[in-house]
């Protein structure tokens, strides 16, 4: 009985603390503008919209990882699908949330195209000290 | 090693210090691994005695951050004695749980702490994410250390929770411990990596229920 509880609060907290914490990381992203390169490889419109997020993970997985960003985007892809569970289930019945989920998917795009961003000058960077060595 | 780099060593000293822990604990298990094998009684023993030392540094790394956000308050004295004050409750609760065990008695108590310090840390955290809203607390590092305390001690808590329910399935479950041990590292990393001490955020954005 007592596990069970504590399973019960864990599961409900786990999820309130990883919505946040993927928002969080999301929000650390949201005021950083998409370069005019981004723009043009993905060939994003702006706002960010859901429906571009697969092919710019494609895009991501085509560059090289930065060290410091290695687990961000998995999160990110990770609370991209739950939100895709919510939608597909929860939000049928309420339609507020069918919104919402639209635009957290949206704002998940934008972070994915902004380390698409970092990757792609990193990407240079290595290139560039390559051809200096 | 990011921690020195951004000059985050001092502000954070109990996370640092649990970091350090955490590596030295993961590099004796591999050396006992290697030495005495998964199935022998060396392991077992290290691994769940260094376990319950790494979640009593958590609990206090936990604590420092309260420390932080209830600096403005005066607070901290405060802050310390409750701390040391539950951990000795929690402890004390465990051994009431444990003592009419016939053998291994510290071994069990051991294993019982660490499993009530797990939900006594992932309430702890809940608390102070509260207390981070209430108090529009802005600044992003401390935020984010914040919540991945919280999905850390949460996955843990489900998985003791899980094996208490499901014996026959603790097999399973003792994967998850190490790969939900790397996201604390991950996690960290970039807080303190990527965030700079300055940035700040708006933590009502973040609050699932407002």
């Amino acid at each position: 009985m007592m596990a069970a509880v504590i399973l019960a609060c864990s599961i409900v907290l786990l999820l309130q603390f990883f919505v946040s914490y993927c928002r969080s990381l999301i929000a650390s992203s949201a005021r950083e503008s998409l370069s005019q390169e981004v723009q043009e490889v993905t060939g994003m419109t702006k706002p960010a919209s859901e429906q571009e997020f697969a092919r710019v993970v494609q895009l991501l997985q085509l560059c090289p990882e930065r060290p410091e960003e290695r687990g961000e985007v998995s999160l990110i892809r990770a609370y991209f699908r739950m939100l895709g569970m919510i939608r597909a289930s929860i939000a049928r019945l309420v339609p507020s949330l069918n919104r919402w989920t639209s635009s957290e998917r949206g704002q998940c795009t934008h972070f994915a195209a902004v380390v698409l961003g970092r990757r792609i000058a990193f990407s240079r960077t290595l290139f560039a000290q390559q051809l200096n060595n | 090693m990011c921690a020195v780099k951004k000059k985050a060593l001092r502000p954070y000293f109990f996370l640092n210090i649990y970091m350090a822990a955490s590596l030295l604990a993961s590099i004796g298990r591999f050396n006992i691994l290697q030495h005495y094998g998964l199935q022998s009684s060396e392991y077992v023993y290290f691994y769940y005695y260094s376990d319950t030392l790494l979640t009593i540094l958590l609990y206090f790394a936990l604590t420092s951050l309260y420390s932080r956000v209830f600096r403005e308050m005066n607070a901290e004295r405060m802050v310390k004695l409750g701390a040391v004050l539950l951990l000795a409750g929690t402890a004390l609760f465990s051994y009431g749980v444990v003592h009419q065990a016939e053998n291994r008695l510290v071994s069990r108590f051991v294993v019982e702490l660490s499993q009530n310090l797990y939900f006594v840390g992932l309430v702890l955290t809940y608390v102070l994410w509260a207390a981070v809203l209430k108090l529009r607390e802005t600044r992003t590092r401390l935020i984010q250390l914040v919540l991945s305390l919280g999905v850390y001690f949460s996955l843990l808590a489900a998985n003791y929770a899980l094996r208490n329910l499901y014996p026959s399935l603790t097999a399973l479950f003792q994967i998850l411990p190490p790969l939900v041990g790397c996201f604390l590292p991950a996690a960290w990393v970039y807080a303190f990596w990527r965030i700079p001490e300055e940035a700040r955020l708006a933590p009502s954005r973040l609050a699932v229920i407002r």
